[in-house]
């Protein structure tokens, strides 16, 4: 399955090469170029078939927040500093897999049993952490890991029945994997589906892509928090797992163009497709980016509900991914000119 | 390649360095800048932010563009009131207000007027607040002047720079204020002179930029009115020093640091270190892990994007009238430089 | 001058749902124009044709700040989130108005201590619905203060003078500008209040010579205010600085030229904490000389701001002569 082999996949934010790779193996048969950009963004064009002569961007980010070692000292500790918004309450007790050859490390912490009543209910913040890859002092860690070396979280894929999966860095291979899928379709447009970097450190990628390319309309595709857990008062859970894609009304990003979440609202009525708006003023999109570019461009975002996205292990429901899927083909099949309009 | 040795690294730190050349008002700055790139390069302009921009152009027939950045302007502050006579400020730029009380200013209003942040004196705070760092409102500064001929002189809106000697301490070492980055410009002015005699293939494009301070706002203009293919950021970064740990710190004296992280291409990182190591240049490698917090961010992604680096020169206690570094570290990178850029034919390399 | 400004606080437009303010401003300059058009972000564009001269552009945003409600509970209440600088401090006991003419009032659970100002997760609105399904009021939903104009004396009290009044000054300006010699492109922005986001696209499309904003400022001249060299009544400001920008010095000497030439009281402005569309105008392309034309503003950002109407007159003399100038800046 291409959720497992993307999910599993290593690429922080400024290192998603290996990802890049395996998202170009699979798209190769269904479209006319691929190139990659300066900062390393897969761009593919698919042609259409002229009915429709404008640009349409998909945009889904193929890197994952992670860890960047910073420093290693005498005893062969690795220091580090997150990349990308991660939870750090997540990390103590936590197993890394460091640098491109995947050297297995910890994250440890003082034992319980040695603490002080206070520090029990502190956190410990990310510069008092290290990585414990089991080398005796820096000479023999030197060997294998380096400054600048990038760790990701060792999570496996897995299924855990009623159509629900866990894994890593949901957020946003279940894009990738979304938009790997619809490059498989034939448009009336030109389509330039975008793998971008460095979404999670400030939507980079997708700024320069997005201004390479100056398309007329553009989708990011997400993976999107879903905060559904029980909670004591009725207020928005942002998102929902199993009630179909979430589409975004505005984010901390930007305001979604009008015209186009009509057309996605649309086209699920029509194809019986469920939908969820999420909670707006929310996170932030590859959207935000791209809407600012040059004149100005028309953009949306869909996104799957994922549970814990900024932690190791997040959980998605299969069927809303490939709601999402069904969604973004509904609607790219009514895109008409006046979606593009503003009045 | 002999220009003086270290003392004449120092004179130009220091000439750079004691000028006034706040964000958003680099004339005093910018001025010296432009008649020091006017020695090295074919053509000198200042664009509608007043980066100062110096071409040098290359061999090749059509030659491709690598701009170099360092930014001009210092922090300090902006008069933003005048109460009987006595000045009340706001800063520009990321200002320790620890270092405020005492501290010696100029302001410039029709004429620069010597000045100093003047605060209650201890014996008339109530004892909690004598521990306390003060807050800027109960700051001012006083030039001295009787009420009329300040209001004469000084308006809202006129820049206040530090008034700081730069200096010689043991060894090569030096000390002033606006080091953060006038010392990535002498390296730069520096690698401008060491180019003058060598052969270079690619169009350089020396930048002294503005408001860098202010939110990287010069290297945003700039860079989208070079379109360069390359760039390389020179700034300064976290040297070693009393209360810091290794892991958030730079070595003084040991060469510039090379970033690794997100914000930089890894072919141009590899190429410069390839190049350091080659000339048995000392350099570190510093880990970024998101925004650089220097040109390098807003360059990287100008246009379609442009692959870039940055070298990082160690500086002491940042953002002080007294920063403080090795000059042999400001050689290095100017040696660095200049000898990359005649190095440099095509990118990315084969 | 007060019949337009009346017009143009009290209409609904909020960032991210311009519709009905820009209806209203087309309205206003269509006929006083040579071309009228909107972007891809909804900005209005209105250019007014020179004779040679550079290419000026002239902004005033027509989005104000509002609440967005981001869920609807069971018995109907609605929760919400600040679009824009929006503070708890100012909602508590107000009422906002929906673009479909509800009214909701906000309401605040109960507090540990009365005297400490509740978080946005304390409060929510009432619209009087019965439960979640009859409620008129849905996720995503804007609503913006609800006050109607007032004016005293040479004072006037109103929501959304920010930056419905530099609104007022750009429609001014179009009817009364005879015979300059510049290309005015005068832009009603959309989403500045989100982020300068309308100025950014609408500054690259027009890649204007010199820019100028027209916004509001605070004042200090309250009491125990933030210390501010602003006063309402004392002129128009001419801005240096602001927190994300210094003004292009020859504009900010032009603008001071203008002022001291036609007689008109002007003040110098630095400002601590809030910027403009100018912020953004100035890093378009090659960078954009850019300058700014402050009226000085009391209570920003709540249901009540406060302008001197002679600062608003003289501001729109001031750009007249500024813009009548073949040196647009020195």
């Amino acid at each position: 399955m291409l959720l497992k082999e993307l999910s599993e996949a290593r690429g922080v934010s400024g290192n998603e090469e290996k990802v890049r790779e395996i998202i170009r193996e699979h798209i190769k048969p269904y479209v006319n170029e691929i190139s990659v950009d300066s900062m390393g963004n897969l761009i593919a064009l698919k042609k259409g078939d002229g009915s429709l002569p404008i640009k349409v961007m998909l945009a889904a980010h193929m890197d994952e927040i992670g860890l960047m070692i910073t420093h290693i000292d005498e005893k062969g500790y690795l220091y580090f500093r997150p990349v990308g918004g991660i939870d750090e309450r997540i990390l103590p007790g936590k197993r890394v897999l460091v640098g491109d050859k995947a050297i297995p490390g910890v994250i440890g912490l003082k034992p319980i049993h040695l603490l002080k009543e206070e520090e029990r209910t502190q956190i410990v913040p990310a510069e008092r952490l290290a990585i414990d890859i089991g080398a005796g002092d820096k000479g023999s860690a030197e060997k294998v890991v380096n400054i600048g070396d990038y760790a990701t979280f060792d999570v496996a894929f897995q299924e855990l029945g009623s159509r629900r999966v866990k894994g890593k860095a949901f957020d946003d291979r279940a894009g990738c994997a979304v938009l790997a899928e619809l490059v498989k379709e034939q448009y009336p447009f030109d389509l330039y589906a975008v793998f971008t970097v460095q979404e999670e450190v400030g939507l980079r990628g997708a700024k320069v892509a997005a201004y390479a390319i100056e398309p007329d309309v553009a989708f990011s595709i997400e993976g999107t928090v879903a905060d559904d857990l029980p909670k004591e008062k009725d207020v928005s859970p942002t998102t929902r797992l199993g009630h179909g894609p979430a589409i975004t009304l505005m984010d901390r990003s930007f305001v979604a163009f009008h015209p186009l979440v009509r057309l996605l609202v649309e086209a699920a009525e029509a194809e019986g497709i469920p939908y969820q708006f999420k909670q707006p003023l929310v996170g932030g999109t590859d959207s935000g980016a791209i809407h600012l570019t040059k004149k100005g461009v028309p953009s949306a975002t869909v996104a799957v509900p994922c549970r814990y996205i900024h932690s190791p292990v997040s959980i998605l429901s299969l069927d809303d991914f490939e709601n999402t899927i069904r969604l973004m083909k509904a609607a790219l099949k009514r895109l008409r000119p006046e979606h593009l309009k503003i009045e | 390649m002999d220009r003086g040795g270290i003392m004449g690294t120092f004179e130009i730190l220091k000439k750079l360095s004691e000028a006034p050349g706040v964000s958003g008002s680099e004339e005093g700055v910018s001025k010296i800048i432009a008649e020091e790139f006017k020695k090295y390069t074919d053509e000198v302009r200042v664009d509608a932010l007043g980066n100062v921009i110096g071409l040098k152009k290359g061999t090749d027939p059509s030659p491709r563009r690598l701009m170099i950045a360092a930014h001009m302007d210092e922090i300090g502050f902006m008069v933003s009131e005048i109460e009987k006579g006595f000045i009340r400020f706001t800063t520009v730029g990321g200002v320790d207000e620890r270092i405020l009380p005492g501290q010696e200013v100029i302001v410039h209003g029709l004429r620069p007027l010597p000045g100093v942040i003047a605060a209650k004196p201890p014996h008339l705070l109530p004892p909690e607040e004598r521990k306390k760092v003060t807050s800027r409102d109960q700051l001012f500064v006083d030039v001295g002047l009787p009420e009329e001929e300040v209001s004469s002189l000084v308006k809202v809106g006129d820049f206040i720079s530090f008034q700081a000697k730069c200096i010689k301490l043991q060894g090569d070492m030096a000390s002033g204020k606006a080091f953060d980055d006038r010392a990535s410009v002498a390296a730069l002015i520096y690698c401008l002179e060491l180019l003058s005699q060598m052969k270079h293939r690619w169009d350089v494009y020396a930048v002294a930029t503005s408001q860098e301070e202010m939110g990287l706002r010069g290297a945003v203009v700039s860079a989208y009115g070079i379109a360069p293919d390359l760039a390389i950021a020179i700034d300064v970064g976290f040297g070693d020093s009393p209360g810091l740990s290794e892991a958030e710190t730079i070595k003084v004296g040991k060469g510039p640091a090379i970033a690794i992280g997100p914000n930089f291409h890894p072919l141009l990182r590899e190429a410069l270190i390839k190049t350091a190591k080659e000339l048995e240049i000392p350099y570190q490698i510093e880990a970024i892990p998101g925004p650089s917090g220097t040109d390098a961010w807003a360059i990287q992604v100008s246009r379609e994007g442009v692959p870039t680096a940055l070298l990082s020169i160690p500086l002491r206690y940042m953002h002080t009238p007294v920063e403080t570094l090795s000059i042999k570290d400001i050689e290095r990178t100017g040696l660095l430089l200049a000898n990359f850029i005649s190095r440099l034919e095509k990118f990315p390399p084969e | 001058m007060v019949e337009l400004i009346k017009a143009l606080t009290e209409t609904y437009g909020p960032a991210g749902n311009e519709a009905r303010i820009r209806q209203l401003l087309k309205e206003m300059v269509k006929d006083k124009v040579d071309e009228l058009k909107v972007d891809a972000l909804g900005n209005l564009i209105a250019l007014k044709k020179g004779v040679g001269g550079k290419k000026v552009m002239l902004a005033a945003h027509m989005d104000e700040i509002g609440i967005v409600v981001n869920y609807v509970d069971e018995k109907g209440f609605l929760r919400f989130s600040a679009m824009g600088g929006v503070f708890p401090h100012t909602l508590v006991g107000n009422r906002v108005e929906f673009e479909n003419g509800v009214v909701g009032v906000i309401g605040v659970e109960k507090l540990d201590s009365p005297d400490k100002v509740p978080g946005f997760d304390k409060l929510y609105i009432d619209v009087g619905a019965e439960n979640r399904e009859s409620c008129p009021v849905k996720v995503g939903d804007i609503g913006v203060f609800s006050r109607p104009l007032v004016v005293q004396g040479n004072r006037l009290i109103a929501k959304a003078f920010d930056d419905r009044i530099g609104c007022a000054i750009l429609v001014k300006l179009v009817e009364e500008l005879k015979d300059c010699p510049h290309d005015l492109y005068i832009v009603f922005t959309v989403q500045e209040e989100l982020g300068l986001r309308g100025a950014i696209t609408s500054a690259y499309g027009i890649a204007p010579d010199v820019g100028i904003a027209v916004d509001v400022t605070r004042t200090g001249d309250t009491p125990e205010a933030p210390k501010m060299a602003v006063s309402l009544g004392k002129g128009p400001a001419i801005k240096v600085k602001d927190a994300r920008m210094v003004s292009h010095p020859g504009v900010r000497q032009a603008l001071i030229r203008a002022a001291e030439e036609e007689g008109i009281p002007y003040q110098l402005e630095v400002l601590e904490g809030g910027t403009t569309d100018a912020a953004a105008i100035q890093l378009t392309r090659e960078g954009i000389p850019t300058g700014v034309i402050s009226i000085p503003c009391r209570y920003i950002h709540t249901p009540s701001e406060m302008v001197d109407l002679r600062d608003v007159e003289n501001a729109v003399r001031l750009l007249r002569r500024y813009l009548s100038s073949d040196e647009l800046w020195v």
